[in-house]
């Protein structure tokens, strides 16, 4: 009853106002904090720029990873095998401010494979060199890895970049299946009540329960080992969406129902609307917002799905980059200890997700200050 | 209530049948078999006889009956990898897997909870924020990240066993040097489940209690002079309860698939890597009993969950009889 809010919590929740009594504050709990409330919107529309500009910044550099990532992801630097990261600087040992730059790595013993940064040659990062973003000026000096190497000399900024764009591939195709099949789902059971809804609905909480991982587990486990990368796409894409749907389902279809008993709907049904015309003009428009909530809540999930089954060697092959087999690299405990850089796509996981999650954050906590 | 733990158990046996059928499914439709193994290392004639001895050259209906009829005697069969009957390694690895899951989980309500009336309640601005920030980011946090982060601290450090659920000499020690050897061991996958759990909790609760600190009741315990304190952390919180109950029993999803994650980073011997190697190896029976001893564990959870949410919140009954959007 309380239009496109889902849970009806925010407009149900708040306080009878009491007419002709000021004295009584809206929240009596929040007597202690009432003068916070007004500083809150500012800082909010800030946290909320920021995650734009991170999924976007991420977005950019995933559709373009052939500009910027600084190497082929395949490319191997045999003189460079776990090199630890080479960060990219503008001031020199003295405190000078600099162009950007790097120090170069010199190999202290091959054998136990440690380096150390050879201050005395800082090599300059130019832009836009042979078509890639940034690249040192000279290859004298050997690569700039901005986050080291693996263990077989590959860059791993370059591998994080390339791998973003199976990772993310594999999530937004199966946050996009989810949605629809939600939606269709969703709205077939609101519409249609009765018997086929309760059986819609039981559908929904069986799937809903099931643990996402040991369905993906079972699914990709009974495929050959080695599946061409399109078929592990497809599939890992495929399994996603079949769990993912449910939640987007259930909030489709409390709001197609809610839609339905007004007079507005009535008024068109009336006038001789179609099914059609009703879903694509009125009740889709309605679930809108709760489908951009749905799909913030699905992709980290799917996500993480991914990497855990790459991770785990069920998802794509080892050479292929893809943020789970980058983390597989760091699954043994002495090359964690001892190469931590490899923990790199774990970063861009947590970075990713974390701006997804801002993006959830209700713009107005309390009392519905815009309401 | 015994209407509902009637239905339930028709329910765990229904699901632990689908379960543990699309199991054998699903290792009979996957290429290979349990002796894929030994191609190579032995002549292909004794493969054949190895896999007339399992009887896996019958057809499909033939065993998936031959199976049927020894599980409904509660006999699950033997492990073809472990030669150990299923029933009982099954149960030593859910018990596992449930000491991990529920010890997460009362870890993730005893901080979860408290610090969501702390930010839903905004009478602590400061500590609010940091709260509130820095639940945010745990929640970006998955449990295999988590682990994989807590692994490498651990591992830097040397202040927890970085895997494995006992220490190899542990047999020889006395109880409590063992009890100590286990908490030890079980600390990291824990942490590494519980914290992403605390952290979603923290957010439920307290968008709850933002909404039920301007209910009547409030007002009316304010205004016969009870502390804001009082009425929060007494009634407030509880009646806030409502939508955390709500998402309790679809937590044991999140669980199982949290504690398959952990369990493989630190080698923690639990139910999903028991299923995780039964797939892998085609071991059929295997699969199958840990597909059941999930969907029994699920089953199980959320019952509990119903009667614990009656309990607290007896309108939840009424809700449910009444159905409805």
């Amino acid at each position: 009853m309380n239009g496109p809010d889902p849970t009806g919590l925010r407009a149900g929740g708040r306080a009878p106002a009491i007419p002709g009594s000021p004295i009584l504050p809206r929240s009596p709990i929040s007597l202690g904090s009432a003068n916070t409330r007004a500083s809150t919107p500012p800082l909010r529309r800030a946290t909320r720029a920021l995650a734009y500009l991170i999924l976007s910044a991420i977005v950019l550099i995933t559709l373009t990873a052939p500009f910027t990532a600084p190497y082929d992801p395949a490319a191997q630097f045999r003189e460079h095998l776990l090199a630890p990261p080479m960060p990219l600087r503008v001031r020199d040992a003295d405190g000078h401010w600099q162009r950007p730059f790097f120090y170069p790595l010199r190999s202290i013993s091959r054998l136990e494979r440690t380096f150390a940064e050879d201050r005395s040659r800082p090599v300059p990062l130019t832009l836009f060199k042979d078509g890639h973003l940034l690249r040192p000026a000279t290859l004298a000096h050997g690569p700039w890895l901005p986050l080291g190497s693996d263990r077989l000399g590959r860059d791993i900024a370059s591998r994080l970049v390339y791998g973003a764009r199976v990772s993310l591939g594999v999530a937004v195709v199966a946050v996009a299946g989810a949605l629809l099949l939600g939606l269709l789902i969703g709205t077939w059971a609101g519409m249609v009540r009765g018997l086929l809804d309760a059986a819609l609905m039981r559908l929904t909480e069986f799937v809903l329960i099931l643990p996402a991982l040991y369905v993906v587990l079972a699914a990709r486990a009974t495929l050959p080992a080695s599946l061409s990368p399109l078929a592990v796409f497809l599939l890992l894409a495929g399994v996603l969406a079949v769990i993912g749907w449910p939640t987007v389902a259930a909030s489709v279809r409390a709001i197609v129902r809610v839609e339905m008993t007004k007079d507005y709907v009535a008024a068109a049904r009336a006038s001789g609307a179609g099914a059609l015309h009703l879903l694509r003009q009125h009740l889709w428009p309605a679930a809108a917002g709760v489908l951009r909530v749905q799909a913030l809540l699905l992709l980290p999930a799917a996500i993480m799905a991914e990497t855990t089954l790459s991770f785990v060697g069920l998802g794509f092959d080892a050479d292929r980059p893809s943020w789970g087999t980058l983390l597989q690299d760091a699954s043994d405990i002495r090359a964690l200890t001892d190469y931590p850089w490899l923990l790199s796509a774990g970063g861009a996981i947590v970075l990713l997700v974390w701006a997804l999650n801002l993006l959830l954050e209700p713009r107005d906590r309390g009392q519905g200050s815009q309401a | 209530m015994i209407r509902l733990l009637l239905t339930r158990a028709a329910l765990a046996i229904l699901f632990m049948w689908i379960a543990s059928s699309a199991m054998l499914g699903l290792v009979w439709l996957s290429p290979g078999d349990a002796t894929s193994d030994m191609m190579g290392s032995v002549p292909e004639r004794a493969r054949m006889a190895e896999r007339t001895r399992l009887g896996l050259d019958r057809p499909f209906s033939q065993q998936y009956a031959g199976w049927l009829t020894h599980a409904v005697r509660l006999d699950l069969g033997s492990s073809l990898r472990y030669h150990r009957p299923v029933l009982s390694l099954v149960a030593e690895r859910a018990a596992n897997t449930a000491l991990l899951a529920v010890a997460a989980f009362v870890l993730a309500v005893a901080i979860g909870l408290p610090l969501g009336v702390l930010t839903g309640s905004e009478r602590y601005p400061l500590a609010g924020a940091l709260v509130r920030s820095s639940s945010l980011l745990m929640l970006s946090v998955p449990p295999l990240l988590l682990s994989l982060l807590l692994l490498w601290v651990a591992a830097r450090t040397g202040w927890l066993p970085t895997g494995g659920m006992t220490t190899a000499s542990s047999d020889e020690w006395s109880w409590w040097t063992r009890a100590g050897d286990l908490v030890a061991h079980l600390t990291l996958p824990v942490m590494a489940l519980a914290v992403p759990l605390a952290a979603a909790l923290e957010r439920l609760q307290s968008a709850a209690v933002m909404t039920q600190k301007s209910a009547p009741f409030v007002m009316l315990a304010l205004a016969r002079g009870a502390s804001a304190d009082r009425v929060l952390w007494r009634d407030v919180w509880r009646a806030a309860l409502t939508p955390v109950l709500g998402v309790l029993g679809l937590a044991a999803g999140r669980l199982l698939s949290g504690s398959l994650a952990v369990e493989l980073v630190t080698a923690w011997p639990g139910l999903g890597r028991l299923m995780f190697d039964a797939l892998g190896w085609r071991d059929a029976p295997l699969a199958a009993g840990c597909g059941a001893a999930a969907a029994l564990a699920l089953v199980t959870w959320s019952t509990v969950a119903e009667i614990v949410a009656r309990r607290v919140d007896p309108r939840m009954h009424d809700s449910t009889q009444g159905g409805g959007a």
